[in-house]
């Protein structure tokens, strides 16, 4: 890797009350590269996704994007730059129905008058979203039904395809395939290669050690909120994987 | 709000199950129409002449105009998963800055009306603002800081006028607000239409009631998209405020006094209203037309009972029921809905 990466963090820390969820955590992703986040539970990967897209401002560290620093930022002034992602609980608004969340945030509107007024144009989101859907091959009966009648694998498709719709530059995706059956884990890991081929890059966070190595060109490991590996997917078996996120085996980590 | 999508997700493996479609449909403002419909027939078949007339509805309207103003207002409100107990007492306090603003300013005339206008509706505005800034800036639930300015506005109303009713109106404001009508409608009533409509409107069309259903379905979801989920509160509770000033000047045009005491059990009547029409108190969830129907049962109930010789007191006891009814409904559905 002689590029200089989209992303990285530097020894952050954050603090929950008397929690340390993250000890000088560091983390890394380059241009049009899929690096699967793993650990433990509790270990420390959504505290520090939600750092690095602005949910927490870090206690102490860096977090640069494409070398500029990002940490503390709004979500909305992260989401610009092009960074979008998939929450471990979701985050979609239960009571609005599947266009209403893919455009939440985001609204389209009407033009001339009617969008000054703030009129939403509900046709051209509807049409837009069913297009978005059938791209990512996700079938959802009535889109016009509100998300929370939806089952938890397809609403977790919908963020999914929330996700990948705007972000411009960088997907990262927090146990998207958590609830899904394996056609649909399938059809989610498929998408993350398209969203690779595209040129972009993707954050996957998983338990699942076959998705991990069927998609991901490197993996990175956080024990107790701090990376304790960095290995590339092709050169490294599961005994290591296991053995870094359980403390067994530990890398020197170049930082 | 969280764990509701926890727990759909939970329930992943279930195959798509048939949802419980009939307390669905009953919690819907069709389902409610109904109702109103039903009202209406009961008393039109109990008393046809005096009751199912054109001049009796228009009288039903009016008395309902002044809490429609409010509860349109109370149904972005709610829909966020806010409440607002402060109406009635702002109500009261705009029509006494308005009243007090039109004296100074001399007591008749166009120019005058409408600085009393304008002055209600500031003074409406403004403590809707001061609801949405210490909901949102001081994390002082709704239900306390509405309560808190329940009291206040109705005391600095009182402590203004020394607790004796402004009665002059200019006679501008009498003739048309009052009692003026346009092809026999009554203008109070058009106006609460028209409030009405365009809130139905707003809610329905735009960007702003889009995000009002977001703000209460889910708040942090909202947040992480980007919305700014306390500023759209603080507008919200804004214009619920400006809503309950119009109601000010509206009421004071109409009574042709500042009607101190009269307002104490609005903030109630209006949520039942809006409750009734379908709106949850949970949030995310509520329509206007709903609201107007839910607005429209208590007047009618109240006008009704009293044309078929029962106390108007029964009113109290229908619309009670009526609104636990509305509310168990929605329990139901929201149960149906997370057990799926
Ligand atoms: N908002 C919070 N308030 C308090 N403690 C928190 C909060 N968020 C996370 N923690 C704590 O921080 C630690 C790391 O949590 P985090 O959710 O980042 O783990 P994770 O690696 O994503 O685990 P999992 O695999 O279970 O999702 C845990 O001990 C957790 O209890
Ligand atoms: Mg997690």
């Amino acid at each position: 890797m002689t590029t200089k990466p989209l992303l990285e963090a530097r020894d952050v820390t954050k603090r929950f009350g008397a929690v340390d969820a993250l000890r000088g955590a560091s983390f890394q992703i380059f241009p049009g590269e899929v690096v699967a986040l793993m650990g433990d539970n509790g270990a420390g990967k959504s505290t520090l996704i939600k750092t690095i897209c602005g949910v927490y401002a870090p206690d102490s560290g860096e977090i640069l994007f494409e070398g500029r620093p990002i940490g503390g930022w709004h979500p909305k002034a992260v989401q610009a730059l092009g960074i979008e992602t998939v929450y471990q609980d979701l985050a979609l608004a239960p009571d609005l129905d599947t266009p209403a969340n893919l455009f939440l945030g985001r609204e389209r509107l009407k033009g001339g008058l009617l969008g000054a007024l703030g009129v939403l144009d509900k046709s051209s989101m509807r049409a837009e979203a069913s297009r978005v859907l059938t791209d990512l091959s996700v079938k959802i009966k009535d889109v016009n039904a509100p998300v929370n009648n939806l089952s938890g694998g397809q609403q977790q498709s919908v963020a999914v395809a929330r996700a990948v719709t705007w972000a411009d530059k960088l997907v990262i995706m927090d146990e998207p395939t958590a609830a899904l059956g394996v056609p649909q884990t399938q059809a989610v890991l498929a998408l993350i290669e398209r969203v690779r081929e595209s040129g972009r890059s993707v954050i996957l966070i998983s338990h699942s050690l076959p998705d991990v190595m069927q998609v991901a060109d490197r993996i990175e490991v956080l024990r107790l909120g701090r990376r304790v590996a960095q290995l590339v997917t092709t050169e490294t078996t599961e005994e290591q994987i296991v053995g870094a996120m359980t403390g067994a085996w530990t890398q020197e980590v170049a930082a | 709000m969280t764990t509701d999508t926890l727990d759909a997700t939970d329930t992943v493996a279930a195959p798509a199950r048939r949802r419980l479609k009939v307390p669905r449909l009953l919690g819907s403002a069709t389902d409610i129409t109904l109702i109103l419909i039903l009202i209406v027939a009961v008393f039109a078949v109990l008393d046809f002449s005096s009751f199912f007339t054109a001049q009796n509805f228009t009288q039903i309207l009016i008395n309902a105009a002044l809490l429609l103003v409010m509860a349109v207002g109370a149904t972005f409100v709610l829909i966020t998963g806010g409440v607002d107990l402060s109406v009635g007492s702002v109500l009261v306090f705009s029509g006494v800055i308005a009243g007090e603003v039109m004296q100074w300013l001399g007591g008749e005339g166009w120019g005058v009306s409408i600085a009393g206008i304008a002055a209600a509706l500031l003074a409406g505005t403004a403590w809707g603002c001061v609801n949405g800034l210490v909901i949102t800036k001081l994390r002082v639930p709704p239900l306390i800081a509405t309560l808190g300015s329940y009291g206040a506005a109705q005391g600095l109303a009182q402590i203004i006028t020394n607790g004796n009713d402004l009665k002059d109106v200019p006679s501008e404001l009498v003739d048309t607000i009052g009692f003026g009508r346009v092809f026999g409608i009554p203008i109070l009533v058009i106006i609460a239409l028209v409030v009405a409509l365009i809130g139905g409107l707003v809610l329905w069309a735009t960007r702003y009631g889009r995000r009002t259903y977001a703000v209460g379905s889910n708040a942090e979801a909202a947040r992480r998209s980007g919305i700014n989920v306390d500023r759209h509160l603080l507008k919200v509770y804004a214009v619920a405020g400006m809503l309950a000033g119009l109601a000010g000047i509206l009421s004071f045009a109409k009574f042709g006094t500042t009607t101190l005491a009269g307002h104490a059990t609005d903030n109630l009547n209006v949520i039942a209203a809006v409750v009734i029409g379908g709106t949850s108190l949970f949030g995310g969830v509520g329509t206007m037309i709903g609201t107007v129907v839910g607005t429209l049962i208590p007047a009618t109930l109240a006008n009704g009972l009293v044309i078929v010789g029962l106390n108007s007191f029964w009113r109290d006891f229908a619309v009670g029921v009526v609104l636990v009814a509305a509310v168990y409904l929605d329990q139901l559905r929201r149960r149906s809905r997370s057990s799926r």
